[in-house]
């Protein structure tokens, strides 16, 4: 604030502050423009090469000319039946996890409560690995049991935390205390079976795209085309939910119904995610930090968090493919190898004090 | 964006009322007698109890002089003993860990699952079980003390990287993320190694038995050496816990305090995983259990811990003889399907979940 100047009035002042704010705010709208833009290249980059890399490499041009009609037979099978719906599977699911962790770390503010620490994957898991070690579920029925899993433990969670309202710190601890639980199930039904069933569920734990195909593409991307809608409109709320309940509640927002809401998409987003790959490790969990770090000062930076986990998934599953020749490594080892000391140099790099995630 | 769960900073509202809870020394000493009398009945049932039917007589002779031509007295004697001690080794150090990894780290989700402590020591067995063809417990487990090591210094190095050095935010931050690495680690060598895979599930159950009487013994030093640290560390935490700015006011030396902490959090880790397994849980639940009935003072909550975290984990271990014979379950299993509803309770119970 500069000191009064000889001949100024207060309005041109006033005039001069509000171009000022619209500066700023035009700098971070534009740097946030500019980051989604970044990203979404680099998805569709390589998302491209995934689809030509293989076994039989195919230039970007038959690539291109298959997807749409062309191609020989060999090509189109290759491109058409393998690479791309796995790619778009990966794409979908890393969307689906980036956004649910997102929306959890904003809504309760702890950088800890994504999905897979706070007892929602651990719900899948259980569900999912109980259903097909004891009673032989496969396929669909499978992915039905994750989802359901997720879907009664973040209930459960919720209610459990339910103390004439719900606490982001009861949450989490209270999430982090069942998940435990939970995960102690998965690994006694796993002690307990036979050794192929529990070395084919310990790989469905880890999170994989192998062998994945149209059959899970399509529900997942109805459900995702029905959720991120949703959780577009309900994110609304996070704005004022973020102050604080107190402040939120004198800002007119209906605290309890709006956070019920997010929650509620968030765990849908997990739980879909988990159904159509497994519990994918870490995407939910460094896809909100690292989005945030790209456009600093725009809250949730939820469509950033989306496109940060939908390329985590894409470049990891290329490398789960491709790294090791002779080797189908899951996916899941991948995005915790790759994401996570990407987190710990953010994390390291942080100059401010506790301000970490 | 960190939360209260994380920075663990306190009201000065919720200070006043923490000190009108806070007991007086006479009460909170005759308590802790009271815990103990509770962990000696414990530790008695942990002898009576199991299948193979023993008279009580036998138990007794069996621990104090035993005949080992009576069946009786030679279970005793032979696995019920073990098992006893393993329980209260390994109770002993989770206990004070989790105590004093929550009191470093400023958040009440402290514990070796969170911090990467148990990811660093499976990683380890994991490795020699695969890499080096080890087939015996007694071959493993030191490498798991290692793995435990290795991982808290990584942990606790990268937490303290960049200008401020470790803040509790990113000590947790670092452990998650360690973990998911070092697990994924375990997970790709494990899923290219069927062999491997099918000792490690029975390893990450965790479990009391089959630790002989000879791995007890080379480890209990270390447990002692660890326990002896983590009690003299009760001022410092009470200090840490107002606040790295506060505590330096007070004359306390940050840096050493944590790095004394990270030394017996190791010490105390590492023999806990090579008595039982990777057990989860204990070390959460067991410090918050702790400091209901003590209020926030350090110097009580660690004495506590150390002895309610052995009567949860023998009560525990008891509970999984029995609930489903003619097999048991792993104490590791029953910790934390029954822990998680007193921690649920208690966490409910509290407004606000202090340090």
């Amino acid at each position: 604030m500069t000191g009064t100047r000889l001949g100024e009035t207060p309005d041109a002042r006033l005039a001069d502050a509000v171009r000022t704010v619209a500066r700023v705010r035009d700098r971070g709208r534009r740097r946030s423009v500019v980051v989604v833009a970044g990203l979404l290249a680099a998805v569709v980059a390589v998302f491209a090469v995934s689809l030509s890399v293989g076994d039989m490499v195919l230039p970007l041009g038959t690539v291109v000319e298959t997807l749409f009609g062309g191609g020989d037979g060999g090509s189109r099978f290759v491109v058409l039946e393998l690479r791309l719906p796995r790619a778009l599977l990966a794409v979908l699911v890393g969307v689906g996890f980036g956004l649910s962790g997102a929306v959890f770390q904003s809504l309760l503010r702890n950088p800890l409560a994504s999905p897979d620490i706070i007892g929602i994957s651990a719900g899948a898991s259980a569900v999912a690995v109980t259903a097909s070690l004891l009673f032989q579920v496969s396929g669909l029925a499978l992915s039905g049991s994750a989802l359901s899993g997720s879907m009664a433990a973040g209930a459960a969670i919720y209610l459990l935390a339910w103390r004439q309202g719900v606490a982001g710190q009861r949450l989490v601890l209270i999430g982090v205390g069942f998940g435990t639980g939970l995960s102690s199930v998965v690994w006694y039904v796993m002690a307990r079976s036979d050794t192929t069933d529990a070395q084919e569920a310990y790989l469905w734990l880890t999170g994989t795209l192998n062998g994945r195909s149209w059959g899970q593409v399509w529900p997942l991307l109805t459900a995702l085309a029905v959720l991120v809608p949703l959780t577009a409109l309900a994110a609304r709320a996070l704005g004022p939910l973020r102050l604080g309940d107190d402040a939120a509640a004198g800002l007119g927002a209906r605290v309890e119904r709006d956070r019920l809401a997010l929650l509620g998409c968030a765990t849908a987003l997990a739980g879909v995610a988990t159904a159509a790959a497994g519990p994918v490790g870490f995407v939910a969990f460094v896809a909100g930090p690292i989005a945030r770090r790209l456009v600093p000062g725009r809250g949730a930076a939820l469509p950033h968090a989306a496109l940060t986990g939908a390329l985590i998934v894409l470049v990891a599953d290329l490398g789960a493919q491709h790294l090791l020749p002779s080797v189908q490594l899951p996916v899941g080892v991948v995005t915790s190898i790759i994401g996570a000391p990407y987190l710990l140099l953010l994390l390291a790099r942080a100059n401010r004090g506790g301000s970490g995630g | 964006m960190s939360g209260p769960v994380l920075q663990g900073t306190k009201e000065p509202t919720t200070r006043t009322s923490e000190r009108r809870r806070a007991r007086s020394r006479p009460v909170l000493a005759l308590g802790l007698l009271a815990a103990v009398a509770v962990l000696l009945l414990t530790v008695l049932a942990s002898l009576a109890v199991g299948s193979g039917d023993v008279a009580l007589a036998d138990v007794l002779d069996g621990v104090f002089h035993p005949d080992l031509g009576v069946k009786g007295q030679l279970i005793v004697q032979e696995v019920r003993i073990p098992r006893t001690v393993a329980g209260l080794l390994a109770g002993a150090a989770l206990g004070l860990a989790g105590t004093v990894m929550q009191g470093v780290a400023r958040n009440p989700l402290a514990d070796p699952q969170l911090l990467g402590v148990n990811a660093g020591a499976s990683v380890a067995v994991v490795c020699s079980i695969s890499f080096f063809g080890f087939t015996v417990v007694t071959q493993y487990i030191w490498f798991g003390f290692l793995g435990a090591l290795l991982a808290a210094l990584l942990v606790y190095g990268v937490g303290s990287l960049g200008r401020e050095g470790a803040t509790p935010v990113k000590l947790a931050l670092a452990g998650a993320a360690t973990s998911a690495v070092l697990t994924s680690v375990t997970s790709a060598v494990l899923l290219q190694d069927r062999e491997s895979y099918d000792r490690f599930r029975f390893w990450q159950l965790g479990t009391l038995t089959a630790r002989d009487a000879d791995v007890l013994w080379q480890v209990s030093p270390f447990v002692v050496a660890g326990a002896v640290l983590a009690l003299l560390l009760g001022p410092q935490l009470n200090a840490l816990s107002l606040g790295d700015d506060l505590a330096r006011g007070l004359g306390q030396r940050v840096g050493l305090a944590r790095l004394v902490s990270a030394l017996a959090v190791v010490l105390l880790c590492g023999a806990a995983t090579v008595v039982a397994g990777p057990i989860g849980f204990v070390g959460l639940a067991v410090p918050h259990a702790a400091r209901l009935i003590t209020g926030p003072d350090y110097r009580w909550v660690l004495p506590y811990s150390m002895v309610l975290a052995p009567v949860m984990l023998l009560v525990a271990d008891i509970v999984g003889r029995v609930v489903a014979p003619p097999g048991e379950v792993q104490v590791g299993v029953v910790t934390a399907a029954i822990g998680c509803v007193p921690f649920i309770w208690l966490v409910r119970r509290r407004k606000q979940v202090e340090l």
